[in-house]
Parts: structure tokens; C-alpha cells; sequence
């Protein structure tokens, strides 16, 4: 097992090197760059800015410049945020990213499967037609009409919640948000949960355990559960490695100060260090997750051996 | 394992939101809660070129002179200053005992050190044009001589000098631009990159900088030690980056922001019903304009391009795209600028359906019509009202049998392919003051400068140009050389101008003393909460 793991986390590098160097190279074949705006600079500013920045090296150089920094740790500074690094910027948001997708995380897997496990077994009866019906609604309304709802509702009619804003992290600020980010999730899994039931209900080693007299409680959540849950799982892995860093639109509306946004905004300012630091940030908990995923089939599946 | 699981995930649920449940907001100071449409790149002032970084520096740092609550030019860290009879050498008198918030004397050699560090070109700042008008400053910025060489000089501890290039009659608008505040050298020598950050930061202004939390919040609180501490009644601001603007309406109205410099302008007839007096507009130094080929066939006929420029509606554009909250433009100078006249299209005074007559008939001369439509590409970076605009441009254009084909791109690839002096028939452009003076539009269109995108080249506008900067020392007659200038670019239809821009505030009627004005400027160190 812990020979596995290790051969998985040496697999990465050549990974990692590969996603750098591609996201190096294509974010610079974009066309303008960190220094184009509505109002032009002039030539010669424009030099003095890029030879802030090293820009006016050979490409290559700044290629392997910015590897050995990355090696030591070092991101570099934010072209278009110039008083941050990028690891400041990772700092102060990458936290607030991952404890509300976290936290919508669990709140997803934990209604969800309940939800699935109730339509599963009342299948085509109320209870599950109300889930199903829910799933669908959950997962067809986009996030950037749940926000406004939310915010409306909650925030502007009842006044129970802040409309936006972290408030240095006050539990209140969060509802909003996590319940819009985990309000598709809910439904994702509750159908994924619902299905893999169904199924695992029918399964021939459920028959015998109904036909050895087991209880109802024993047989759905001791035996029927255990295999019920691995699609969840490898859902579970890639959905928290979105999920814990960041949603731009969820903390666009919420005016959350999470990484979600650097995604797009760093793409569309050319903010070459930023971009970079996301991608490295997405890939190492992409990576991660997927790991985790393995690992936990592991636990969950005894067909599964890593040896 | 189930029911370990759900333990878990409830335990995990609760303990994330009841993370910071301990926190209590403070209410006794009165602090003013500021929307503001992005957050600052930079707070360095140096390093700053945008109107909502503008609105924070301002509070922060002094210039030698300031502007008050109706945007005029009023003594700031100098209390005083001279001009020399040719109009070249200004003599400022900084005010006795004021300090910097550690307590240090702000010195004229701070403006010295300041001066040259906006030029110098390893700070690469981008506002470094600002003091192109002293004397060797394009010089210094572009390498050609030492910072030191910089026509600044500090007489004595309270006297600093500038001597300029020329006689610069907008010379006192310019330092209300924050590129040209003071910074503190001790501090920068001292921290290096990290003298930006909150708990570092020391400033001369009205406020000081207590946090910086990117995309969230920047809070300044009131500077026990500016001279005018006195009259400052708020204790804090705090700055609110407003990037989604029906996040900031709903926060507006939920009393969490007292103010927003922005709003959605699809929405202004719901706004107007809803918010009444508290949503304030008028207008605003800014032209919202088309940069035009002019260097390239077929658009290198003047004709041609003024019946382009004749065919488009604008006032279609400005109640109904934009929803009045633009004004029809007709000139690159808006109206605002005290003892300016702007020069107006011709066809200004004639009527919209009597333009396009005049247009066909033009265009008919030149020999396009059915069998030979006239081809025009309109290019404009990402943005609703933008795309809209130029729809509606494509719509109005059909009937004149001109093919209008629309190309979006983001915001860098659009501004880098102008830049570039990539290859195009028509693109979209905007330019907002840096100070109150016509030269701040008019010299876009000047053949050296790096906004020119138009490749405006005109021997008889330069030499115009020329003739106004030579009359410095004469403001009216200069203002009437600018006037001259600007006719000779109309009538040439260097530029298609379309709109004026104009400010749109949501101020709750809490808060007093932001005052309306044409640069859109409101210190918070004037502004009152009740």
C-alpha cells in the first residue's frame, strides 16, 4: 500500500512538469499581455515595466527562471496585483476557498446520500419521485440564479443573512454561499446514491442476507451501503478538488475573497505568475483527490489490492 | 460506517460555520462603507493608473495640491506656491510642521525623492508621463539621463521647485493626479516591496491603511496627525471591491454599503423608481468614442469617414443602450471644462434623418450602393453595453448598405492588437480624464502618442497643438488654440466620438458631503455619516 502511494507521488512529478511547462507556454501565446489596457502606455514605459518583471528576457530563460523558483517555492510576484506575491494571494484566499467547499462538500454527501438512500428504498413511490424531482430541479438551476435568490430571499425580504461578503469570517456570511455550492451537489449525489442502491438492493449477496433473516437496518446500511457508496467516491474526489478551490461565480456574487475568481481573472489580465499559481494549485488537489479516491476504493471494495 | 460517516460530515459542517462566530463588529466609531468597482492594483501611487485606485490614494497620501468636495484645486501638502513670470519654474511653500503617520516632517526632499522615483525607469511606473512635462522627465524615464538631472530641486527643507519643459498652464490640475503623491524613502528603504503593506504603510493623508484583504476589503482609518484632523469626521472607511454590481445594489440597499460608485445601467429605470434622490448621475469627463483606420483604404477618405460618423444615431445609443446613462457625443472634449468650448461635429444641429440623407448621398459619390457594399469590421472588448453599442451601430449602418461584421475579443487582446498597430477598420475606445484640461483628450490623437489608434497624422492639428502648448502662459487664448486643434480633428473625423460618459453614484442619504462634479472626485476626508 505505502509502495503504491509512493509510486503514485513520483508519477506526479513528470505530471506536474508537463501541466507547468504546457501552461507556461500556451498562457503566453494568448495574444496581448499583463500590460495592455485601455489606456496605452508608450513604448518605452511599457519596457520599463516589462523589465520589472523580467518579461524582456528570451523566452526560455524566463522558462527556466520561473522552474527554479517554483522548485524553491517561489511564485513570484503578481503582475497585475504588484503589491502581493502570488503565495500571498494564495494565502489569504485559498483558506476561505477550501473551508466553504469543504464544507458544502460534507453537507452535499451527507443530504445527498441520505436523500438517495430514501428514494432507493421507496423507489418509484412519493418519497422518490419528490427526490428525483428535486435532483433535477438541484442539479438544472444554474448557481448564478440560486446566488441572487438566495440573496434576495434571505438577505433583502426575511433580512436573516448579509447579502455578501466574508465579514473576517463570520459564520452568517457563510450560509449563503455554501448553501448555494452545495445545492447541485445535494443533487448530483442523491442521484448517484439512488442509482448505485437500487442496483446494490438487487445484487445477489443482499438476497442472501434478506434470506438469512438479516434486519432491514442490517442489510441496507451494513451490507448494501458499503457497495452502494463507491460511485460516490469517485464522484466525491474530482467534486472537492472543484470545490475546494474556489468557485468564481459563487464568490464573484457573494463577494467572497476566495481563489475561485483568480482562475478567470488572472487568465483575461495576462497575469502570467497567477495563472501559473492556479494551475499548479488545481493540479495538486486534482491530483491529491484522485489518490484519495484510489486509496479509499481500497477500504471500500475488498476486489480492490494495491500491492 | 454510515453513521460514522454522517457523524463526521455533520461535525465537520458545524464546525466550519461556527468558525468566527466569535467575531463582533464594533459600533461605536462611524465608518463609512465605500463601493468601489474593483480593487486597487496597486496602492502604491507610483504604480497606480485607475479612477477607483484614485478614490483610495487619495484618502491615504497629500499632493502638493489636493482637490476639495467640488473637484477644484486646493493647497495640499504645499500651502502655498509661486510661478515664476515665463511660467516655467513653480515654487512650492510646503506647510510648516506637517508629519507623515510615523511622526516624520514631510520634507520637500520627499517630494524630491518622489518625483524622481516616478521617472526612474526601474519603477516602471505607468503614470510616468505625468511629469513628462518637467524638465528632462521624458529624459529620465526613458533612460537618456541620470534621475538626478530631474527638474526638481529642494531648496531648503520647506521649499521644493519644479522648473518644466514649457509653460504648462494645466500644470496644478496635473498634481491632483495621485501618480504624483509623495511616498516615504525611509520606509521604502527600509521594507522594500513589503512598505505597501498594511502596518507598514506610511502616509501623509487623511487616513492610513489598517487592512488589505484582496477582494474583500480595504479599511483606512482617520490619521490623528494630518493637519486638517480636525475636520475629518469619520473615524474609518472601508473600501469594497463591487466587481458584481447587482451584488452591490442588493448590499447597497440592505444598508451594507452607504455608497457605490457604479450600477447595472441595464436596470436604470427600476433603479431611478426605486432608489430616487439616492441615485445620482450627471456628467463625467470621459469620451466613449471609435478609433477609425485613418491610414488604411478606403477609410483614408475623410468623406467617406465623416458619413460613417454622420449615419450613426447616437442618441439611440444613449437612451436606449445605454439607458441614458450616457449623453450624445459629438466632440472628443466632453463639456465640463471651464472656459472650453468644445468644437462640435458639423451635423450636429441637423437631424438625425437628415444626417442619413447626407450619408447615402455621400456614399452613393463614391460609388458604393447594392452591388458594392461598403465592408466595415467593428472590434470592441468583452462587455454588454459594448456588444449592444455595436449592434446597434451595425443595425442603424444597414440601411446606408454598409456591411458591418462585429469582432469581440477580451480586453488585453483587444488593447494589445491597437497597441501593436494591428490591422483594423473601426474600434472601440474610451478615454477618461487624468486632469481638467482639453489636452488631456486631445493629445490621444497626437501622432506620437501610444493612444493614437486611430494613426490620426495631420500636419495642421500638431502645428495647432504646438501653437496651443505655446501659449501657456496665456490660459484663454490657449483654451481657443485647443478649440482650433479640436475643430481641425472633427472636421477630419480623426476619431468617431459617440458619447460622453457620466458618473452613476448610489449614496445613501446618510452620508454627507459627497458632493456631484465633473472628475466624479469625493475625499472621504469631507464626507460625514450621520
Amino acid at each position: 500500500m505505502f509502495l503504491y502511494v509512493f509510486r503514485r507521488l513520483l508519477t506526479a512529478i513528470p505530471t506536474m512538469f508537463v501541466i507547468v511547462t504546457l501552461a507556461f507556454f500556451l498562457i503566453r501565446v494568448a495574444p496581448g499581455g499583463p500590460f495592455n489596457q485601455e489606456r496605452g502606455l508608450s513604448p518605452e514605459i511599457k519596457a520599463n515595466l516589462e523589465a520589472q518583471f523580467g518579461l524582456n528576457d528570451p523566452i526560455w530563460l524566463q522558462y527556466f527562471n520561473y522552474l527554479k523558483n517554483l522548485l524553491h517555492g517561489n511564485f513570484g510576484p503578481s503582475y497585475n496585483l504588484p503589491d502581493f506575491t502570488v503565495t500571498e494571494l494564495f494565502a489569504n484566499g485559498l483558506p476561505i476557498s477550501v473551508q466553504l467547499g469543504l464544507s458544502a462538500l460534507a453537507l452535499a454527501l451527507a443530504v445527498g446520500t441520505v436523500l438517495g438512500i430514501v428514494a432507493a428504498l421507496n423507489q418509484n413511490k412519493l418519497g422518490d419521485y419528490s427526490v428525483i424531482a428535486l435532483a433535477t430541479a438541484g442539479s438544472t438551476i444554474p448557481t448564478f440564479v440560486i446566488a441572487p435568490v438566495i440573496q434576495l430571499l434571505f438577505g433583502l425580504t426575511w433580512k436573516l443573512l448579509p447579502i455578501g461578503g466574508w465579514g473576517d469570517g463570520a459564520w452568517i456570511n457563510k450560509i449563503g454561499p455554501i448553501l448555494t455550492l452545495s445545492l447541485p451537489q445535494i443533487a448530483i449525489v442523491a442521484r448517484l446514491m439512488r442509482g448505485s442502491m437500487i442496483e446494490s438492493l438487487r445484487s445477489n449477496h443482499i438476497r442472501t442476507a434478506r434470506a438469512l433473516g438479516l434486519s432491514d437496518w442490517s442489510v441496507v446500511v451494513k451490507h448494501a451501503l458499503r457497495g452502494a457508496v463507491l460511485p460516490i467516491v469517485s464522484y466525491a474526489g474530482p467534486a472537492a478538488a472543484a470545490l475546494l478551490t474556489g468557485s468564481i461565480i459563487v464568490e464573484t456574487i457573494f463577494a467572497i475573497p476566495g481563489i475561485g475568481r483568480y482562475f478567470v481573472d488572472a487568465a483575461l489580465n495576462r497575469d502570467y505568475t497567477l495563472v501559473m499559481g492556479t494551475v499548479v494549485v488545481i493540479a495538486i488537489f486534482t491530483i491529491a483527490f484522485n489518490l484519495i479516491v484510489d486509496i479509499l476504493y481500497a477500504f471500500f471494495d475488498p476486489r480492490v489490492r494495491y500491492d | 460506517m454510515l453513521k460514522n460517516m454522517l457523524k463526521a460530515t455533520v461535525f465537520a459542517t458545524t464546525l466550519a460555520l461556527s468558525a468566527g462566530a466569535l467575531s463582533v463588529p464594533a459600533f461605536a466609531e462611524v465608518v463609512f462603507n465605500r463601493g468601489n468597482s474593483a480593487d486597487p492594483e496597486s496602492l502604491d501611487p507610483h504604480k497606480t493608473s485607475t479612477v477607483y485606485e484614485a478614490h483610495i490614494l487619495r484618502d491615504l497620501f497629500e499632493g502638493l495640491v489636493m482637490q476639495d468636495k467640488d473637484a477644484e484645486v486646493i493647497p495640499g501638502a504645499a500651502e502655498s506656491w509661486t510661478v515664476s513670470d515665463d511660467g516655467t519654474v513653480y515654487t512650492f511653500k510646503l506647510r510648516q510642521g506637517a508629519t507623515w503617520s510615523d511622526g516624520s516632517p514631510v520634507t520637500a526632499e520627499d517630494f524630491v525623492y518622489s518625483f524622481r522615483r516616478l521617472e526612474d525607469p526601474a519603477t516602471g511606473a505607468e503614470y510616468a508621463s505625468m511629469l513628462y512635462v518637467v524638465k528632462n522627465g521624458e529624459e529620465v524615464n526613458t533612460g537618456k539621463v541620470k534621475p538626478e538631472e530631474l527638474g526638481v530641486k529642494a531648496v531648503d527643507a520647506n521649499t521644493f521647485e519644479v522648473t518644466l519643459k514649457a509653460p504648462t498652464p494645466y500644470f496644478l490640475e496635473m498634481l491632483t493626479h495621485q501618480s504624483t503623491y509623495p511616498v516615504n524613502k525611509a520606509a521604502i528603504d527600509k521594507l522594500g516591496a513589503d512598505w505597501i503593506k498594511p502596518g507598514n504603510l506610511v502616509s501623509n493623508g487623511a487616513f492610513t491603511l489598517a487592512e488589505f484583504i484582496p477582494n474583500d476589503h480595504i479599511k483606512l482609518v482617520k490619521n490623528p496627525k494630518f493637519h486638517d484632523a480636525a475636520n475629518v469626521k469619520l473615524d474609518a472607511v472601508n473600501y469594497f471591491p463591487t466587481e458584481d454590481r447587482s451584488t452591490a445594489i442588493k448590499r447597497f440597499e440592505a444598508g451594507e454599503l452607504d455608497s457605490n460608485d457604479d450600477i447595472p445601467t441595464e436596470q436604470m429605470a427600476d433603479l431611478k423608481a426605486k432608489f430616487g434622490e439616492q441615485l445620482r448621475i450627471g456628467a463625467y469627463l470621459g469620451t466613449y468614442y471609435y478609433a477609425i483606420k485613418t491610414d488604411k483604404a478606403p477609410w483614408d477618405n475623410v468623406e467617406l469617414r465623416n458619413a460613417v460618423s454622420m449615419a450613426i444615431d447616437r442618441d439611440f445609443l444613449a437612451e436606449k443602450v445605454w439607458q441614458n446613462s450616457m449623453i450624445p457625443g459629438y466632440s472628443m472634449v466632453p463639456p465640463g471644462v471651464e472656459g472650453y468650448t468644445s468644437a462640435l461635429a458639423t451635423f450636429a444641429d441637423k437631424s438625425q434623418i437628415d444626417r442619413e440623407d447626407e450619408a447615402k448621398k455621400v456614399l452613393e459619390k463614391l460609388g458604393y450602393g447594392p452591388d458594392k457594399p461598403l465592408k466595415m469590421e467593428i472590434r470592441y472588448n468583452t462587455s454588454e453595453n459594448h456588444k449592444n453599442t455595436a449592434v446597434a451601430i451595425q443595425e442603424q449602418l444597414k440601411p446606408l448598405g454598409i456591411e458591418v461584421t462585429l469582432l469581440n475579443t477580451d480586453t488585453k487582446t483587444h488593447y494589445g492588437h491597437l497597441e501593436q498597430k494591428g490591422d483594423f477598420d473601426v474600434a472601440r475606445a474610451g478615454w477618461i480624464a487624468d486632469y481638467k484640461d482639453p489636452e488631456s483628450f486631445l493629445g490621444i490623437s497626437r501622432k506620437a502618442s501610444g493612444n493614437n489608434y486611430s494613426n490620426y497624422d495631420s500636419p495642421k492639428f500638431e502645428e495647432a497643438m504646438n501653437k496651443a502648448a505655446a501659449a501657456g502662459g496665456k490660459p484663454e487664448e490657449r483654451l481657443k488654440e485647443m478649440a482650433a486643434a479640436e475643430r481641425i480633428l472633427i472636421d477630419d473625423v480623426g476619431q468617431i466620438p459617440l458619447l460622453y460618459y457620466s458618473y452613476k453614484n448610489l449614496v445613501s442619504p446618510k452620508i454627507k458631503g459627497f458632493d456631484e462634479n465633473v472628475m466624479d472626485v469625493h475625499p472621504s476626508r469631507f464626507v460625514s455619516k450621520d
